[in-house]
């Protein structure tokens, strides 16, 4: 469900930049999805098959989806470590004030054109 | 054979929707509305406690409401009961609005002579949060059958949100539901949110979230 809000907003925006750019086929789109971004790559990959259908200039163009690490800062000790794995409490000193620096992003990377 | 060009986009996927949602605050700050982005699960209370709301602010704000469901007008002729402006927008099956979708609908709606919209998103913690929909605040509404460990588990909606509403406190003795935790692990996500205990049913605790957005109109209207 929440993928496919997502792949709706994929198509407007590749569609609205292969216009711009008078591309005549497209091979791939690549995403960036942060790994706490809560995105499910599969459900994605389902809704992308489905609704691209309806799009001549997405025929057989490849989704290409790509994992930005989650990783948080901690205000007290200055250290960063792995989000995933430790969540909000720092490793180090036990702290909670603490900053998701990257791993939230639902980006379109790039586009592969001819 | 012509190897394949690559166009760097680089750009978050709600760029555009990021940039309808400001234009429309602008539209909105000039006409002087304050649009209210009211989120929750299914069931919590929103139209019960936007009844409560109505009843509380009437003949002091110029009022309207927009609801928005996949199918069925049923929340919006309960609001209509309520004598304020009411309707009743379908998303087409999308779990959420979007900035657009609440712009086609305000106008439709015609808001300019509104101090207060509330916009009741669809029932659902995940997707409602990421879509900035134009309104000047978000509140959500969280009732106690539903648990004091949501803001653990759905933490985007807690941290965009500047109004959480804990509903159903009359119920409060039949569940197992900690309001000290709720507090913790809400705040944990967001410092800034201000928390709202009320029972929609009862009316108790309705003068304080009232108070509030009361104070949010008056200073968005004055700024």
């Amino acid at each position: 469900m929440h993928e496919l809000g997502l792949v709706n907003y994929v198509v407007r925006e590749v569609s609205r930049i292969a216009e711009e750019n008078q591309v005549r086929k497209l091979h791939s789109v690549t995403l960036e999805f942060g790994e706490v971004s809560g995105i499910v790559p599969s459900y994605l990959h389902s809704y992308w098959d489905w609704y691209t259908k309806k799009f001549p200039l997405f025929e057989g163009t490849e989704l290409i989806c790509e994992t930005v690490p989650a990783i948080t800062w901690c205000d007290d000790c200055k250290k960063t470590y792995p989000t995933v794995e430790h969540g909000k409490t720092c490793p180090y000193c036990g702290g909670g004030s603490t900053w998701l620096l990257q791993g939230n992003e639902m980006n379109i990377k790039q586009i592969e054109v001819e | 054979m012509e190897p394949y060009k690559i166009i760097e986009v680089k750009e978050s996927i709600f760029a555009d929707n990021d940039a309808r949602a400001e234009r429309l605050r602008g539209e909105l700050k000039r006409q002087g509305t304050f649009l209210l982005n009211l989120m929750s699960s299914p069931g919590s209370g929103k139209t019960c406690t936007l009844r409560r709301t109505i009843e509380a602010l009437r003949g002091e704000l110029r009022m309207g409401v927009m609801e928005a469901d996949i199918d069925s007008d049923v929340d919006a002729a309960a609001i209509a009961e309520t004598g304020i402006r009411a309707i009743q927008l379908h998303t087409g099956g999308m779990c959420h609005l979007d900035a657009d979708m609440t712009a086609q609908g305000l106008r439709e709606f015609g808001a300019e002579d509104l101090d207060l919209v509330v916009l009741e998103n669809v029932g659902n913690l995940v997707c409602p949060a990421e879509f900035d929909t134009g309104s000047v605040k978000n509140a959500m509404i969280l009732s106690v059958p539903e648990g004091h460990d949501k803001p653990l588990k759905y933490p985007l909606i807690f941290e965009v949100c500047h109004a959480l509403i804990i509903n159903k406190i009359d119920v409060l003795p039949y569940f197992d539901f900690d309001m000290d935790k709720v507090r913790e692990y809400a705040l944990r996500r967001n410092p800034k949110l201000e928390i709202f205990p009320i029972s929609a049913k009862t009316g108790e605790g309705v003068d304080a979230w009232c108070g509030w957005l009361r104070r949010e109109v008056r200073a968005w209207k004055a700024e």
